[in-house]
């Protein structure tokens, strides 16, 4: 068996296995830390029942959903009550409902939001809540 | 036929992902084996393929040129598209790859009135053609950022840029619409145009099926039915770092996804898709045309025993002397 041009072959083959195998070898030996979002924020403490405006698995996938519909329904409609599937109402607030119990951006929203890469641009507008540096 | 036989096979795949994602037990090998014995195949039939190309010996130069080739000072020399030089076949081949020249001069016959043939540029093919395909690699940079720890720049730029638009949240993909407009194009093509369709075979219908179902399956996870994306990124980098795990709770429409991209992985070396390294050993794009300048020898000439003149005269010397026949030497 003759392979006619070895070197370029080689040399492809090489450049696509860089390629290929990045995630791989990029990855080598590193431990990746797991995201782990705290809710340990005094404001939580004192709540009896320690429940976000909808169930824990509504809030995971569409969180950022329901912020951008609470952002059209203020400022293009001006509704700012929220009436969640249990019934109850919640001002339609970024930093005065939702950050007022999860005052720890960085050991909450910046958890999973840096382990994935997401870049969500509320922050752009709104302010970061100030943090305690303990 | 054809095309219900594509159609339906990747339905079944689909429903194959769909079983795999909803019984835990089937989890393992559908987030697991199936997507590493899909990077294994797909890795050694891409060497696999080039390297039996590579054992086809291309003796001559068979360039297609479309332009003046090299020759007398005075004539000028379409360099790129008819290129004597590594230069000139180095830019012929990355207009091909990265631009699809050749397929830019598709053109269209049209029998018209007359009856007449008349011939016209075409150029939706190419512009969706290379919609879909750089879409498809945008695509596939962006998902680096579930295979990467501390994201690298260029990813992240990627991303931001292919949402730049900061519609909806999550937010729009512009790539998502592209790629789905491009293949829905390529598929209508084969189906709209008669004598496309009448070439077309399964294997043409396959793909676009498959990478339809692919990017269907991802704009659904993203946009619509949600998966626990945290738990996704986490299988991924178990896969990556060979240390595979199985979040609890993923969804199952990322099994979907999942299995229908492995299968195209899989799919890839023993498919027209090998066009992926095919492309870049194309003897009519990838030799300079020289044909003239050096001499190309072809590498199975046999090596021919010639009997010269002079050994026949010396084999039959004294026998040409008696029938009065002139000899060179005495």
């Amino acid at each position: 068996m003759k392979i006619y041009d070895g070197g370029k072959i080689f040399v492809g083959i090489i450049i696509f296995l860089a390629f290929v195998l990045f995630p791989f070898y990029s990855n080598t030996g590193k431990v990746m830390a797991k995201p782990d979002p705290k809710i340990d924020t005094p404001e939580i403490q004192k709540l009896a029942v320690k429940k976000c405006v909808e169930p824990k698995d509504f809030m995971r996938s569409e969180h950022m959903q329901m912020l951008n519909d609470w952002r059209d329904s203020v400022v293009r409609e001006n509704i700012r009550t929220y009436k969640n599937s249990m019934g109850q109402s919640f001002n339609m607030s970024l930093q005065n409902t939702c950050m007022k119990c999860h005052s720890n951006k960085k050991e909450f929203c910046d958890q999973c939001h840096n382990y994935m890469a997401v870049k969500p641009y509320c922050w752009d507008c709104h302010i970061a809540p100030k943090e305690n540096k303990t | 036929m054809k095309m219900l036989f594509s159609f339906f096979a990747v339905i079944f795949l689909a429903l194959l992902g769909f079983a795999g994602g909803k019984s835990t037990s089937l989890q393992f090998i559908f987030g697991v084996v199936i997507p590493y014995a899909a990077v294994a195949t797909f890795i050694l039939g891409v060497i696999y393929r080039v390297a039996d190309w590579a054992r086809s010996p291309v003796p001559f130069r068979i360039p297609t040129t479309c332009g003046q080739q090299e020759s007398l000072p005075w004539i000028k020399q379409s360099k790129i598209e008819n290129p004597s030089t590594s230069m000139g076949v180095w830019a012929r081949m990355a207009l091909e790859v990265l631009l699809f020249r050749s397929l830019f001069r598709n053109t269209k016959m049209e029998l018209r009135e007359g009856p007449k043939i008349s011939y016209g540029s075409d150029k939706w093919l190419w512009l969706a053609g290379l919609a879909f395909h750089w879409s498809f690699l945008v695509i596939l940079i962006r998902h680096l950022r579930f295979f990467s720890e501390g994201v690298p720049l260029v990813i992240g730029i990627t991303e931001s840029l292919d949402s730049f638009l900061q519609v909806g949240v999550p937010l729009f993909y512009l790539t998502d619409a592209v790629i789905l407009a491009a293949v829905t194009f390529l598929f209508l093509r084969r189906v709209f145009i008669p004598q496309v369709k009448y070439i077309s075979q399964a294997a043409d219908y396959f793909p676009l099926f498959l990478i339809f179902g692919i990017a269907v399956s991802g704009v659904l996870m993203r946009y619509f039915l949600k998966v626990h994306i945290v738990g996704v990124k986490e299988m991924a980098m178990g896969l990556v770092t060979l240390h595979p795990v199985i979040p609890e709770g993923i969804g199952v429409i990322f099994y979907i996804h999942l299995f229908l991209i492995s299968v195209l992985f899989m799919y890839i070396p023993f498919s027209k898709l090998m066009h992926l390294g095919g492309v870049f050993l194309s003897p009519t794009r990838n030799l300079a045309n020289n044909s003239r300048i050096v001499r190309h020898i072809n590498p199975w000439n046999y090596p021919v025993h010639v009997h010269t003149y002079d050994e026949y005269e010396d084999d039959f010397r004294e026998k040409m002397k008696s029938a009065g026949i002139p000899v060179e030497k005495e």
